[in-house]
């Protein structure tokens, strides 16, 4: 076990585990910050997907002990009320069907359209391919992130 | 209006608690998450008064709505409350939506399967709606001293046009609360429909896109521990010894032990399958501390004997269910399928003569279909909270089947069918997986093991490897075309493993006059269950594909050759029990020929089409293909829907979305694959599930308009997409598709 200090959505938050215990599991089991979802631990679906320092980054293989200073921003903290025109775009397209890939989806998104504003559709697919969602809502997913970008 | 009696269940319209002062939730206010959030709603009632089992209404007008089903993803959620709502006739932005609890005493049927949630939820939440308008009606009336008969209601208010009174809903709910349910109801015309048949947003929407805990696996609880299963790596093993020293000494670990799943001698119901019933469990602080302790586990196996027993089937009947010995292997199960698909079967429906009119055909075509074993695969992989003292078990999670399921935690907990609460979290995808909820069952048994609140949670290797999986079909036909190239006569021979994937009354069975339908079936010990659209997931695309090919054969345009053999199901059926109706199914076909352009090609467009009934529903599709640097890229995908009455056509059109996503995407990449017993795929690395830049990049569905009552959507998109997706990629490459997936091999983007 070891002690890290870690900014999370601004906050500053001091955890006690061992240091191979990945973000996802700090956030989920220690932090009570459970928007941040659990699908494959593998890397390969991106239900888990956080922004480090403003980057998309999936949480499940990202050890703790390797965050150091930067910053985590989690689905919780991407705007206090769901205002984020990410959110508000998903929202407008009523995207989710089960809904539990979709704060992987909109914090990849929402990193895409930091990167670059005004993705064309091959970029859009490109960054998004790694986030599976089971239910098929990828065609809104498309539409949501083309209003979020025009918006 | 229609009047009707509201026999139905009438235990429904009984209140559930007396009422009692101002605030009152029932109980059922932090069920709408797994967290209590009500200061979202900006003026909550000071009082609610509870006029059925169904709805509250508090003093100011805001009416809340349970609603009874699991949430899986399907949209009941939002769905269901609109028609209760539509009926009591108030304004949806003063309604606000609560998950119910299992009560068999107040709902019926609160299962997610078979797309039958609002075809049999239909009349029961119109009634609730109906009754209590009638009963905020009989209260201004006996207030105003006017007769019901004068009293309206207009979104929420109650009006007496010759006094002028008028009255919210709050202000009549007190006196409604006491009112007695009536005997009979008037339903509203559906031309007079003000909230079904309109766009409406997913109830749970802020929530979902904020990120806040609505799952079971965000489920949490003071004092839980969070357990893990080990099970053995094949089917066809079972659990001999276990070593958990090692893991035991790890750190934040609590315990380690084995448990079975149900008692010995305890007669299953048919949603307890599960392959492996004793199991190594890990209890432990945190889940990575107990994923890692599952490392350290040492476990032998030794093989399972040849087993044989009574199961109880859907509906109560009793079945043998045999369960071989040995280690089963896909290459095994493709060549035992074909050498079944090559010789008679058992057969289900024969029509005229058909050995006569192959032997006199002028044309005989014959093709053999397959597709292997598939895994849910939900998003959120299979979990359940359990908090299990001596004379009560508090169940809380994800599963299809909560009704059924209650019965199998009583049986094994000791406890009786009221001691069991389970309350359902929103669900992480279901697709059949959480209709077999042994999951439920081993938290409990943990949970009463440890004597503490546990959660268990399959990881996603677990919960691939640990499946009730779609089984492997295959499927022969043979078509006979005269010398007009007329289809003289139709066969079919469908089997699997472990079952037959044939519906023998369904179309084309009514359109020829010589018609034969023969199944069989292999018996395994790989468990398998209901998948989106069971059994038409496969042989929707199958028979479809094939219809192409004989279409072809005959000269036709595939759509006019549909259209001439519905034309004669419809004028003058062949034979009894045909299980579809001509008309609505030739109606789809008629609209997506007209919505998709099909008589108008485009150059570089290879397009397909097919349509099919199940779950009460037809759905005809076009997929458009265009060959993009030699591979075949999914430009647009179109379909026409009947499904009676569509409640809510946004979630409809979403619904139907993921349904074609679905289907393609099973169709071209993915596979379950055993070898010695053991699947091949057990993450996301290896199962090839259907990604961005795989989907369709448009999808266009056009819902029938009629006043039908509705029927199932959450399956019938699905299946027949696979035969317009064959018959798109014939045109594109020039090869027919038979086996699934059809592009196997293609590597996995991570
Ligand atoms: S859970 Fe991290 S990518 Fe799947
Ligand atoms: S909405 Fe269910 S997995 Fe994406």
């Amino acid at each position: 076990m070891a002690i890290f200090n870690l900014t999370i959505n601004g906050k500053k938050q001091q955890v006690d585990v061992d240091p191979s215990t990945p973000v996802l599991w700090v956030l989920r089991d220690h932090l009570n910050l459970a928007g941040t979802k659990y699908g494959c631990g593998i890397a390969q679906c991106g239900a888990c997907t956080i922004h480090l320092e403003g980057v998309a980054m999936r949480s499940c293989m990202l050890p703790v002990s390797l965050v150091g200073n930067q910053s985590i921003t989690t689905i919780e903290g991407l705007s206090e009320d769901g205002s984020h025109p990410v959110q508000q775009a998903w929202l407008e397209h009523d995207v989710a069907q089960c809904g539990y890939c979709q704060a992987g989806q909109i914090m990849n998104a929402a990193a895409l359209l930091k990167a670059n504003p005004n993705p064309s559709d091959a970029e859009i697919e490109a960054a998004m391919s790694g986030n599976i969602c089971r239910c098929g809502t990828y065609t809104r997913i498309r539409a949501a992130i083309k209003t979020a970008a025009a918006g | 209006m229609t009047l009707i009696k509201t026999t139905y269940n009438r235990r429904s319209f009984l209140k559930t608690t007396t009422l009692a002062g101002g605030g009152m939730m029932l109980g059922f206010s932090w069920l709408a998450s797994c967290n209590p959030t009500p200061e979202e709603v900006l003026s909550m009632p000071e009082e609610w008064f509870e006029i059925n089992g169904f709805l509250k209404i508090g003093e100011n007008g805001l009416v809340t709505i349970m609603s009874p089903n699991p949430e899986i993803g399907q949209n009941v959620k939002t769905s269901m409350p609109m028609i209760v709502a539509e009926e009591l006739d108030v304004n949806w932005d003063n309604v606000i939506v609560e998950q119910a609890p299992l009560n068999t005493d107040i709902f019926t049927r609160q299962l997610a399967g078979g797309s039958q949630s609002i075809r049999q939820g239909w009349q029961a939440l119109r009634m609730a709606g109906a009754s209590a308008r009638r009963m905020l009606m009989e209260a201004a009336a006996q207030a105003w001293q006017v007769p019901v008969g004068e009293i309206t209601t207009e979104a929420g208010v109650l009006h007496h046009k010759n006094s002028g009174k008028s009255a919210g809903y709050g202000e009549m709910a007190s006196a409604a609360a006491s009112i007695p349910v009536p005997e009979e109801v008037q339903l509203k015309e559906v031309r007079d429909f003000k909230i079904i048949g309109t766009p409406r947003r997913n109830v749970d929407g802020l929530k979902i896109v904020t990120g806040q805990p609505l799952f079971g696996l965000d489920y949490r609880r003071e004092g839980m521990l969070i357990a893990m299963i080990a099970h053995p790596p094949a089917f066809g093993l079972k659990l001999k010894l276990v070593d958990g020293s090692a893991a035991k000494a790890m750190p934040g670990i609590r315990d380690v032990f084995t448990i079975k799943t149900y008692d010995e001698g305890y007669e299953k119901q048919w949603c307890d399958t599960s392959a492996f019933t004793e199991l190594a469990v890990v209890v432990g602080n945190t889940t990575w501390e107990v994923m890692n302790a599952k490392k350290a586990l040492r476990l032998e196996w030794e093989p399972i004997p040849e087993i044989s027993e009574d199961v109880t089937q859907f509906g109560g009947n009793k079945k043998d269910i045999k369960t071989p010995a040995g280690l089963e292997d896909s290459n095994t199960h493709a060549a035992k399928m074909a050498e079944m698909g090559a010789k008679a079967a058992k057969a289900v429906r024969k029509d005229g003569d058909p050995e006569a009119a192959f032997r006199n055909a002028a044309k005989v075509i014959e093709r053999s279909y397959s597709a292997p074993f598939l895994a849910h695969n939900c998003m959120e992989p299979m979990n359940f909270f359990a908090h299990v003292t001596a004379d009560k078990a508090e169940l809380v999670g994800p599963v299809q089947t909560p009704e059924f399921m209650e019965k199998s935690a009583a049986a094994r907990l000791g406890l009786p069918l009221e001691k069991i609460d389970i309350q359902m979290t929103r669900q992480g995808g279901g697709f059949g997986r959480r209709l077999y909820g042994h999951f439920l069952v081993e938290a409990a048994v943990i949970s009463q093991k440890m004597n503490a609140p546990v959660k268990l949670v399959y990881s996603r290797e677990d919960d691939m490897t640990f499946g009730a999986y779609r089984p492997a079909y295959h499927a022969t036909y043979r078509a006979a075309l005269d010398a007009d190239n007329r289809l003289i006569a139709f066969h079919v021979r469908a089997g699997g493993i472990p079952e037959s994937p044939l519906a023998a009354n369904r179309f084309p069975a009514g359109a020829v006059d010589n018609y034969l339908a023969e199944e069989w079936s292999l018996d395994s010990n790989i468990t398998v269950g209901a998948f989106r659209a069971p059994r038409s997931n496969f042989i929707a695309g199958a028979e479809q594909s094939f219809l192409d090919e004989v279409a072809e054969a005959a000269g036709k345009d595939p759509i006019a050759f549909r259209l001439e053999l519905l034309e004669r199901a419809r004028t003058n059926p062949v034979g009894e029990n045909n299980d579809y109706e001509a008309a609505r199914y030739a109606g789809v076909l008629e609209l997506l020929r007209e919505k998709s352009g099909w008589e108008q090609p485009q150059p570089g467009v290879h397009r397909g089409v097919a349509a099919y009934f199940c779950h009460n529903s037809y759905v005809a599709q076009v997929v458009d293909i265009a060959m993009e640097n030699g591979s075949p890229v999914i430009r647009k995908v179109h379909a026409a829907v009947d499904c009676g009455i569509v409640v809510n056509p946004l979630a409809a059109a979403n619904l139907s979305e993921g349904g074609i996503v679905d289907g393609i995407g099973h169709a071209l990449y993915s596979a379950l694959a055993f070898r010695e017993g053991a699947p091949e795929q057990n993450n996301f690395d290896k199962y090839h599930l259907i990604r961005h830049n795989e989907a369709p990049k448009a999808i266009e569905v056009h819902f029938v308009k009629n006043e039908i009552d509705p029927t199932g959507l959450g399956e019938p998109l699905n299946p027949p997409v696979v035969g317009a997706l064959a018959n798109a990629l014939y045109r594109a490459t020039g090869k027919r598709f038979y086996e699934q997936p059809f592009l196997a091999g293609k590597p996995v983007l991570g």
